[in-house]
C-alpha cells in the first residue's frame, strides 16, 4: 500500500503549484484554473486523511464530496463575470483591468 | 426524522419562505403587478423582521449538533436582517432605472440568498456546514457586485472579487483539512477537546485567518475591498461593508473562542498584528482618497480593525462590545452610503469629495444627516459611534492590551481628521454650482429618518447595550 505521505505530498505540491500560477499568470482564465487546482489538492487531502487514518467515520468524504459541488458553483459563477468582462473589455487580460486603481 | 425540530430555526424558515413567495412573484407578476414589486418585498422583509425581533430564542442544538442556536445568534440575526431591510428601501430608485428594473427580481433573490448563507454560517457548528454557508454567503455577492451589466467598472469589480474570494476560501479550506487531519473531527465541540497546538495546527490556525480575513477586509486580505465598493453599485457596496462584514466578524469571534480556545496565544498574537495593520494603513490611505466610494470602503477597512479590538479579548465584554458596534455601525454607515447612492443617481455619475462642496445650501437634510453619520463613524462623544468605541476599545483594555488600545486611540484622531474633510466640504467651502436641490424617494427618506434615530438613540438608550450584554458568551 501506498504510505499517506506521498499523497500528502502530492497534496501540498499541487496547492503550491495553484498559488504559484495564481500570482504569475496574467490571464483571468488561468488565475481560474489556478484555484482550481487548489480546491482539487484539498480534497486529496481531505479523502487521505479519513480514508488513512479516521477510517471509522465518513466526514472527510463527505467534505470533499461538498468541496467539489461547491467549487463547481465558484467557477461557473466565476466564469459568467469573466465573460461579462470579455464583452465590456473585449479581453480577459489581467493588464487590461486597470480601471480601478489606487 | 423529527419534523419538529425545524420550528428551532424559525428566522431560516421564514426567510426562505419569504425567498421563494419573491421567486414566486418574479415569475407570475405581469403588468400593473410589476410596479407593486419593490414595496411587496420591503413588505415582507418587514414581515420578516418583525418575527426575528418578536420571537423568544433559547439554546437549542439541531442536526446531531451541526447547527447550533441560541439567543446571541437570534440577535446578530435580526440585526443583519433590519440592515438589509433598510437597505432594500434605499434601493429603490437604482432598482427602478432602466438598466435594472427587468431584473430587480433577480437582485431581491440573490440578497435573500446570502442573507440566509450568513444566517448559516452565524449557526454552524462544524466546519462542513460553516464552509457552505460561507460559500453561500459570498457567491451570490459576486454576482450582486457584477449585476450593472453594461458598466465596465461593475465587472471589473466582480472579477476582481470573485477571483479574490475563491482563493481566499481555498486558503481557508487547506487550513481546515489540516485540522481535520490532526484532530479527526469537524465538529467545533470536538475539534477543541483535541487541539493542542501542535505546529500543524498552527499553521491550519494562519490560513484559516486568510478566509474570515478576506471577508471582514483585514489588512493583508483587503486589496480587493477599494476597488470592488468603487466599481460595485452603491448598494451592494454599502451591503458587503455592513451586512457582510459583520456577520463574518461575529463568526470569527465564534470560532476563535470556541474552536481555537487552547491556542489563545497563537490567536491573539495574529490578531494583534492585523489589528494595528488594518487600522493603521486603512487610515493613511483614506487621506488621499478623494471618490467617496473609495473613501468609504477603507473607513470600513478601518472600522474592520476597531471590530477586531472586540475580539481580541475572546471575552463576554468582547463579544457584547462586538454586536453593540455592528449595530450602530450599521446605521451610520447605511446613512453614508445611502446618501452617496442619492446623490449618485442625480448627478449620474461617481461621488467625489469636491462633488459635495456646499451641499448644505442645496440641500440641507442630507448634509445634516451625513454629517451625523460621519460624527458617529469618527466616535464623537453624544453620538452612538462614541459609546460603541468606547466599549469596543474598554473590551481590549480589560484583556490587557493597554499598548493596541493607544494606537487605536490615534488612530481615531486620524480618522476624526478625514472624516471631518468630508463635513467641511459640505459646510465650509465655497462653490457657485453645488448640486442643485433634488428630492430623494419616499422610500429613502423613511431609511434616513431610521438611521438618523439609530445615530442618536442608539447611544441614549442603554437598554439596548443591556439587552445584548446579557445574553453575550465567551471563553
Amino acid at each position: 500500500m501506498i504510505p499517506a505521505e506521498y499523497y500528502l505530498v502530492l497534496a501540498a505540491l499541487m496547492f503550491f503549484i495553484g498559488v504559484f500560477g495564481f500570482f504569475t499568470r496574467r490571464n483571468l482564465l488561468a488565475m481560474l484554473i489556478s484555484t482550481e487546482l487548489i480546491l482539487n489538492a484539498i480534497d486529496i487531502n481531505f479523502a487521505v486523511f479519513n480514508a488513512y487514518y479516521y477510517p471509522e467515520h465518513l466526514e472527510g468524504f463527505f467534505f470533499t464530496l461538498f468541496a467539489i459541488g461547491i467549487a463547481a458553483a465558484e467557477t461557473a459563477v466565476a466564469i459568467a463575470i469573466i465573460l461579462n468582462v470579455y464583452r465590456n473589455l473585449r479581453t480577459i487580460r489581467l493588464k487590461s483591468i486597470k480601471n480601478l486603481k489606487f | 426524522m423529527n419534523y419538529i425540530q425545524f420550528l428551532e430555526m424559525r428566522p431560516e424558515v421564514s426567510l426562505l419562505a419569504i425567498f421563494v413567495a419573491v421567486f414566486v412573484y418574479d415569475l407570475v407578476a405581469r403588468g400593473k403587478w410589476r410596479h407593486y414589486f419593490h414595496p411587496v418585498v420591503c413588505l415582507l422583509l418587514m414581515l420578516h423582521t418583525a418575527i426575528c425581533l418578536g420571537e423568544s430564542y433559547r439554546e437549542a442544538e439541531l442536526f446531531s449538533g451541526m447547527y447550533y442556536t441560541c439567543p446571541m445568534i437570534g440577535i446578530v440575526k435580526t440585526i443583519l436582517t433590519g440592515g438589509t431591510l433598510l437597505l432594500v428601501m434605499q434601493a429603490n430608485k437604482w432598482l427602478r432605472s432602466a438598466n435594472t428594473t427587468h431584473k430587480q427580481g433577480e437582485f431581491y433573490t440573490l440578497l435573500l440568498s446570502t442573507l440566509f448563507g450568513m444566517y448559516i454560517m452565524i449557526s454552524a457548528r462544524h466546519f462542513l456546514l460553516f464552509f457552505i454557508g460561507m460559500e453561500l454567503a459570498s457567491l451570490p455577492l459576486a454576482c450582486l457586485v457584477a449585476f450593472d451589466k453594461y458598466r465596465h467598472h461593475s465587472a471589473e469589480a466582480g472579477v476582481k472579487y470573485i477571483l479574490t474570494s475563491m482563493f481566499s476560501s481555498a486558503v481557508m479550506l487547506y487550513g481546515i483539512s489540516f485540522i481535520y487531519g490532526t484532530t479527526g473531527t469537524l465538529y467545533f465541540a470536538d475539534v477543541a477537546n483535541n487541539i493542542t497546538g501542535v505546529p500543524l495546527q498552527v499553521f491550519a490556525l494562519v490560513l484559516f485567518f486568510a478566509g474570515l480575513g478576506f471577508k471582514i477586509s483585514l489588512v493583508p486580505f483587503h486589496l480587493w475591498t477599494a476597488d470592488t465598493y468603487q466599481g460595485a453599485p452603491t448598494v451592494v457596496s454599502s451591503y458587503l461593508s455592513v451586512i457582510s462584514k459583520g456577520a463574518a466578524a461575529f463568526t470569527l469571534m465564534v470560532v476563535l473562542i470556541q474552536v481555537f480556545a487552547p491556542m489563545i496565544k497563537y490567536w491573539q498574537t495574529i490578531l494583534y498584528i492585523l489589528t494595528v495593520l488594518s487600522i493603521t494603513i486603512a487610515n493613511l490611505f483614506a487621506i488621499r482618497q478623494t471618490d467617496l466610494k473609495r473613501f468609504m470602503a477603507f473607513s470600513s477597512i478601518s472600522q474592520a480593525g476597531y471590530i477586531m479590538l472586540a475580539v481580541i479579548g475572546g471575552s463576554k465584554e468582547g463579544m457584547s462590545a462586538l454586536v453593540y458596534y455592528v449595530l450602530v455601525y450599521i446605521f451610520a454607515n447605511l446613512a453614508v452610503f445611502g446618501i452617496i447612492e442619492t446623490i449618485e443617481h442625480h448627478t449620474r455619475s461617481n461621488v467625489s469629495r469636491d462633488d459635495c462642496n456646499g451641499l448644505y445650501k442645496t440641500n440641507p437634510k442630507l448634509a445634516f444627516l451625513m454629517t451625523l453619520a460621519l460624527f458617529s463613524l469618527a466616535g464623537i462623544p453624544p453620538f452612538a459611534g462614541f459609546f460603541s468605541k468606547f466599549f469596543v476599545f474598554m473590551s481590549a483594555f480589560k484583556a490587557e492590551f493597554w499598548v493596541l488600545v493607544f494606537i487605536a486611540l490615534i488612530n481615531t484622531v486620524i480618522s476624526l481628521y478625514y472624516y471631518l474633510l468630508i463635513v467641511k466640504a459640505m459646510y465650509i467651502t465655497p462653490n457657485d454650482n453645488p448640486i442643485p436641490y433634488f428630492p430623494s424617494s419616499k422610500y429613502s427618506r423613511i431609511s434616513f429618518v431610521v438611521c438618523l434615530a439609530g445615530i442618536i438613540l442608539l447611544g441614549i438608550c442603554s437598554f439596548v447595550f443591556e439587552e445584548i450584554d446579557k445574553f453575550s458568551f465567551g471563553m
